[in-house]
């Protein structure tokens, strides 16, 4: 096989932002968060990504801010490294060479690490140098045996003990006594602790538990005679718990997805933020108080403003245990849409790495509880002009017989959504195996085909509209079944309608049956036994005369629909087949031993234009080829097929990847380059078409405060100086005054340019100093 | 923030006919006055001039009633035998009548005695209409002939014999005073002129010919005969338009409305239908206690009135519009004033904003789904209001409740008078095809927590039994109605044989499985 050198998979979006507590920065403005192999500075306003700081090669396990310097950040990673970063600018300080992995980071004066193959806690001193990379060697033990989870493991009292919890023993580790008290109060039972925070003026522990309960700890210092008081309200295990700055509330969050605010020594009275949207996992503070962010499990950030209001939500890509709708491509906004929140569709812009939407299709209060069959939406797809969207929703109860909603929405073009049109309750008696649209754009009527277990598929059309009168109110179009159709009982597995909408392919187990979606006559029937039919594809473009199937005995057919004959015949155990609708190339992915082969090629020939094998590890469940926004110009013909499309595909451990060729890579690298952005606002579309402007107005300003005061000119003195009443008129001496505000042009281009020098000649010693000279500027265009 | 969503009510499709402009039009009619004659009332016909009356012809008699009147303002008796075909002329002055023993009769509508008698038929005349000259009568007999009589000097002017069978209805034109049209048993419609000694146009039937009417217009032609109506453009030389075959049994009278948009029939059948002359379908239906002869419409569609073989004349006023409105009085609302207050401030420039939030209205039953009351909830949701006008949303409370897991803890702990009420939502709309699977579990739930104690209250008991019976009622109509789905298959399946495929039976018989069975079930379960 030929290895194809400049093509490479990658990660590319959608990677987790609740994985570590996020950090907020001192002034409020920004949240940081560890998200893949990055740290993410987002704006707590605007809830736009404003840097992303690269440069780890492992996945980042933990942000902390610099005690010492609030502009800075710590993070760790998998790596081995951690990392000093200036992160309103988004440059890397320090580096620092470590053995081992990280798990995760807590910082006091000196930083202090968990050690991820031991689990123990180690503390770093990070020597003062100026250099760049530092190799770290002092390293000493403080703790052995603590939890992996970061949120076990909390600093008390400015840095006075560390306290740790693991399964049920709680450890706390005196710094100045340099002892350490173990706390084994449960025998067992659904005690175990979950988390811990430390009071930040009083001598005061919280620990939540498995069981739903917080517990306050108080007198510790000896080993002996230490009380605790018990608070419960959540009703299973708390995952997250909080206290304020000052210490006057403590914050808790679990599964509920309820934030609740118990106050400090007033226990009885709480504060609840309901409906968050997904289970909390993590709680933080912002160091002055007035901001809370909560992490959900469904890959969120909340932002709320003082336990009341929920300001700004940073969603990231949401994946849940299974995409049972596969991936699609809005045709409309070019995002990537699958299952997100339990009953919802997610709706991700894969250009801007950004979630755009979530649409509601249960539309049904989401009630949390174990073993409560949800409605969950099992397929989906889109016609070719994305004005229609088909929504397939189930929910299987043991005993009761199986729900299923087929629901249609059409784009409402003034809200820019998806709107309810059409409900359709039990479309079908059993399972929804397949669903497609009629492809052809330009159409009259769009033809919705779903095929089901039940051993029929169905036609739904979009109806004419109600017959209307005066009296009645206006009821517009909605769908209703055009046509049932079955073949000697077989269950449907897959079906496909031809590019011009003109065919209609749907396989019935071993045999495939071609029919006209006008009259819907069976035109022909074609079959390769053995084995049933898994995919179905028609050509594209110059390919369309072709009909491409995969079975599940290891056979990839292709039929000429004009001779109705087998053009050609392969094996290969398909389990994906797809095609591309911007060009002929279409692509198969083979599973074998564990690992996936893919290959891309065109239905005219049997022979692959590109070929990977071992793309990854284990099954790829799902896969899609999205339109490129800017066409790609390469001229190798192994690259090709990625001019026009990208293919992005999901494998069985959930991870989005995609193809990238070195070209495109590099071009990426040179944008992130160019991309400078002004930190205090957010990089927004309506700022990109208006920060230019503001940056040449600014300049201006900024030479105009510099010129010399104009009152030393001659025309300014006589102005001021000569008594009003035996002036000329002022209108007279207005172009005169105008005049002399005037500066040349040659001056002020001079001034500019060395003030700029100087600028960068120190910018490497002091990073805060350019903090406040931006502030300046800022204040500057505030005034002007 | 994500707010509470509150229960799905879903829009089920509405059972039954459609609701459209013409159901809401003819349906706007007052309760049937009814009035026993002395036999089948064979002819109706209105008084082109205002106040409208109206002549009946039944047995020996001719009644003229008034627009209002349930008691004849007129009566003409001096018949030797049945009478027939009583019409006004167009000034509304003159009425002509024919009679079993061949004589026409020319009545004054002020006055008793007949004014002159035409005698030359041999038998039963069963048409006499005026010509729109005003002074000619046009009859046709049973035997065979039509004939033009002067009405000053009670000469017969022409008689046309070309009918081969018993000339039963005939109808002259509106815009020419020489035309009129006949049709006859012999299953033809003939035209003629009287300047011409023959006929000028003939149409085939194919039915007995009872009934015929010219649009105002007079391009169209409407004839009904047998089972059939049919419509003939006489602008294209008598070329058949439309057939419409609506009744099971023969149709006996046609009428327009008032605009000339609806044609409506008449027919042994009971029924009478409306349709639309501009596509000739059903718009509306009329069912009557019996076999209908005659059918006539006020000016303005002002009162419908039929009459039947049982010798009873139904007439339906229309609704008046005015007067409900009238019982009304418009509920007195706050002034404007307390609309618009504080609405119109404008805030300066560095006013502090205090945004109050929206309050998402919930219905009573969602606020207790909010704080999870599962049992209130259900209450709230069968409320006798609710439970009654709207058991759609009990329905969907109900399945709320199942989606959530907690139906069980919401049926249970029910005392009897509590039980009793949702078993009679159970027993009430069971059979409603769209709530049957969600009450089906919910009376199996029920079943299941209080097994225990039935036996204890005779009300549990009685509702109990009563949904028994119901459902083995149900199970029997739908074994029916499988077997009658599988005559149909067969049936289809071997009217297919000759022209299709195999493959193509299979999949058009299951095609005829899926057609909604609901009305079907509907219909049973009610009658």
């Amino acid at each position: 096989m030929v290895e194809y050198g400049d093509i490479r998979v990658v990660y590319r979006g959608g990677s987790k932002i609740n994985f570590r507590k996020p950090v907020i920065s001192n002034d409020s403005r920004f949240l940081l968060c560890a998200s893949g192999e990055s740290v993410k500075v987002f704006s707590s306003v605007t809830e736009e990504c404003v840097h992303e700081l690269r440069g780890h090669t492992g996945q980042v396990t933990g942000v902390l801010l610099r005690p010492s310097n609030h502009l800075q950040v710590y993070s760790c990673s998998t790596d081995g490294t951690v990392r000093l970063w200036d992160f309103t600018d988004g440059i890397l300080v320090r580096v620092k060479n470590e053995k081992g992995t990280f798990r995760t980071l807590v910082v006091k004066q000196v930083c202090v690490f968990v050690f991820a193959e031991l689990f123990q806690l180690v503390a770093v001193n990070l020597p003062q140098t100026p250099d760049q990379l530092v190799e770290a060697r002092d390293l000493s033990a403080v703790l052995s045996d603590v939890s992996s989870n970061p949120s076990t493991i909390a600093f008390g009292r400015g840095g006075e003990y560390l306290a740790s919890v693991n399964n049920l023993k709680m450890e706390i580790y005196f710094f100045k006594k340099n002892k350490s008290y173990r706390f084994e109060p449960f025998n067992g039972g659904k005690n175990t602790f979950t988390c811990i925070a430390c009071h930040p003026k009083d001598d005061c522990v919280a620990t939540g538990h498995d069981d739903g309960k917080i517990r306050l700890w108080r007198n510790f210092k000896q080993k002996k005679e230490y009380t605790y008081s018990t608070l419960h309200w959540h009703h299973s295990a708390v995952s997250s718990l909080c206290f304020t700055p000052e210490g006057t509330n403590l914050l808790s969050g679990g599964v509920e997805s309820v934030l609740v605010q118990w106050r400090y020594n007033q226990e009885n009275q709480k504060d609840f933020l309901p409906r968050l949207g997904a289970a909390i996992t993590h709680v933080t503070v912002s160091p002055d108080g007035a901001l809370f962010s909560t992490s959900h499990s469904d890959n969120k950030i909340t932002i709320i403003q003082s336990c009341v209001k929920v300001s700004a939500v940073i969603q990231g890509l949401v994946k849940g245990e299974n995409v049972t709708t596969g991936l699609l491509v809005d045709p409309r906004s070019k995002a990537l849409v699958l299952n997100g929140r339990p009953g919802h569709l997610q709706f991700y812009s894969l250009q801007r790495d950004k979630l755009l939407f979530h649409l509601d299709i249960v539309q049904q209060e989401y009630i949390h509880e174990a073993g409560l069959e949800q409605f969950e939406v099992v397929r989906a797809a889109f016609d070719a002009s994305g004005l229609w969207l088909a929504t397939v929703e189930e929910r299987k109860q043991k005993s009761a017989e199986l729900e299923l909603n087929l629901k249609l929405w059409s784009f409402d073009e003034q809200t820019q959504s998806f709107v309810l049109n059409t409900t359709v309750s039990a479309p079908h008696e059993a399972r929804i195996t397949a669903m497609c649209f009629s492809q052809a754009a330009d159409s009259q009527t769009t033809t919705l085909v779903s095929a089901s277990r039940d051993g029929h598929f169905k036609a739904w059309q979009l109806g004419l509209p109600a017959h209307t009168d005066g009296t009645q109110e206006y009821e517009g179009p909605s769908w209703s079944c055009d046509f049932v159709g079955a073949y000697h009982g077989l269950v449907p597995r897959c079906c496909c309608f031809s590019a011009d909408g003109s065919l209609l392919a749907v396989g019935f187990q071993e045999v495939v049956t071609v029919w006209n979606p006008t009259s819907w006559e069976l035109l022909t029937t074609l079959s390769q036994p053995p084995g049933d039919v898994r995919n179905l594809c028609f050509g594209q473009l110059s390919c369309s005369k072709y009909l491409l199937g995969s079975n599940n005995k290891k056979m990839v057919c292709c039929w000429n629909l004009l001779t109705c004959s087998l053009e050609w015949s392969t094996s290969m155990d398909v389990s994906l087949l797809l095609v591309d609708s911007r060009s002929e190339n279409m692509a198969a992915f083979c599973c074998q031993d564990g690992s996936t082969d893919l290959f891309v090629f065109k239905p005219s020939e049997p022979r692959p234009l590109f070929s990977q094998k071992a793309v990854c590890s284990g099954r790829v469940i799902h896969a899609v080829f999205t339109p490129r926004e800017v066409m790609l110009e390469s001229s190798e013909e192994s690259s090709q097929w990625l001019n026009r499309s990208q293919l992005y595909f999901l494998t069985e451990f959930m991870d989005l990847l995609t193809f990238s060729t070195k070209a495109e890579e590099e071009k990426l690298m040179a944008s992130s380059k160019q991309l400078v952005i002004d930190d205090t606002v957010a990089m927004t579309p309506f700022y990109l078409l208006l920060g230019k402007h503001r940056h040449e107005h600014l300049g201006n300003e900024e030479s105009a405060e510099r010129t010399p005061l104009p009152q030393s000119s001659v025309a300014i003195k006589e102005l001021l100086q000569t008594p009003a009443h035996v002036l000329p008129a002022t209108s007279f001496l207005c172009s005169m005054f105008a005049k002399s505000l005037l500066i040349s042009v040659t001056e002020t281009s001079r001034r500019v340019g060395h003030r700029f020098n100087l600028n960068n000649s120190d910018s490497d010693s002091n990073s805060s100093f350019r903090f406040r000279f931006f502030e300046d500027m800022t204040c500057f265009t505030r005034a002007s | 923030m994500a707010s509470f969503k509150p229960t799905q009510i879903p829009d089920l499709p509405k059972l039954g006919e459609k609701i459209t402009e013409d159901t809401l039009y003819w349906k706007n009619y007052k309760a049937p006055v009814q009035i026993k004659e002395f036999g089948a009332v064979s002819n109706i016909d209105f008084s082109p001039v205002s106040p409208h009356n109206f002549a009946v012809t039944a047995f020996t008699r001719i009644h003229i009633y008034g627009p209002f009147s349930q008691e004849p303002v007129k009566t003409f008796t001096r018949f030797k035998d049945t009478a027939y075909c009583g019409r006004f002329r167009s000034d509304g002055q003159l009425l002509v009548a024919g009679c079993e023993d061949s004589v026409v009769r020319l009545y004054d509508v002020g006055g008793k005695a007949a004014l002159r008698m035409y005698k030359g038929h041999t038998k039963a005349v069963h048409v006499a209409d005026f010509t729109t000259g005003r002074y000619q009568i046009l009859t046709a007999s049973d035997d065979y002939t039509c004939r033009l009589w002067d009405i000053p000097n009670a000469v017969e002017l022409t008689a046309y014999q070309e009918h081969t069978d018993y000339v039963r209805c005939g109808v002259t034109s509106k815009l020419n005073r020489d035309l009129f049209i006949t049709g006859s048993y012999d299953h033809t419609l003939r035209v003629f002129d009287s300047r011409t000694e023959k006929s000028v146009m003939t149409m085939d039937h194919g039915q007995p010919v009872e009934s015929l009417l010219l649009y105002p217009s007079e391009g169209l032609l409407v004839s009904a005969g047998g089972r059939y109506v049919k419509v003939w453009d006489l602008l294209k030389g008598g070329q058949p338009l439309v057939s419409l075959k609506n009744h099971h049994k023969t149709v006996t009278c046609l009428a327009l409305n008032s605009s000339g948009q609806r044609l409506l029939s008449a027919s042994l059948d009971r029924h009478v239908k409306v349709y639309n002359t501009t596509n000739y379908k059903v718009v509306h239906n009329f069912d009557y206690a019996a076999a209908i002869l005659s059918l006539g419409l006020a000016p303005d569609d002002e009162s419908i009135v039929v009459g039947m073989t049982n010798s009873i004349l139904s007439i339906k006023h229309r609704k008046n519009l005015e007067e409900p409105k009238e019982t009304s009085k418009p509920r007195r609302r706050p002034s404007y004033r307390v609309f618009m207050k504080g609405k119109n401030f404008v805030p300066k420039q560095d006013d502090y904003f205090v945004s109050k939030p929206a309050r998402q209205h919930l219905a009573k039953y969602d606020k207790q789904l909010k704080r999870f009351n599962v049992s209130k909830a259900l209450d709230t949701a069968l409320e006798a209001w609710l439970r009654r006008k709207k058991p759609e949303v009990t329905v969907a409370v109900i399945k709320e409740l199942d989606r959530r897991g907690t139906l069980k803890n919401a049926l249970a702990g029910r005392d009897e008078e509590q039980l009793s009420r949702l078993l009679c939502f159970v027993i009430g709309n069971f059979f409603d095809t769209r709530f049957t699977p969600v009450l089906a579990t919910t009376a199996e739930i029920v079943l299941d927590i209080y097994q225990c104690v039935i036996g204890q209250s005779a009300v549990i008991d009685r509702h109990l039994i009563h949904l028994q019976k119901l459902l083995e009622k149900e199970i029997y109509y739908q074994k029916d109605l499988m077997e009658i789905l599988g005559m149909l298959d067969t049936m289809f399946a071997f009217s297919l044989l000759r022209k299709e495929s195999v493959d193509q039976i299979m999949f058009k018989s299951k095609m005829i499985k899926y057609e909604p069975k609901q009305p079907f079930i509907v219909k049973l379960t009610t009658n």
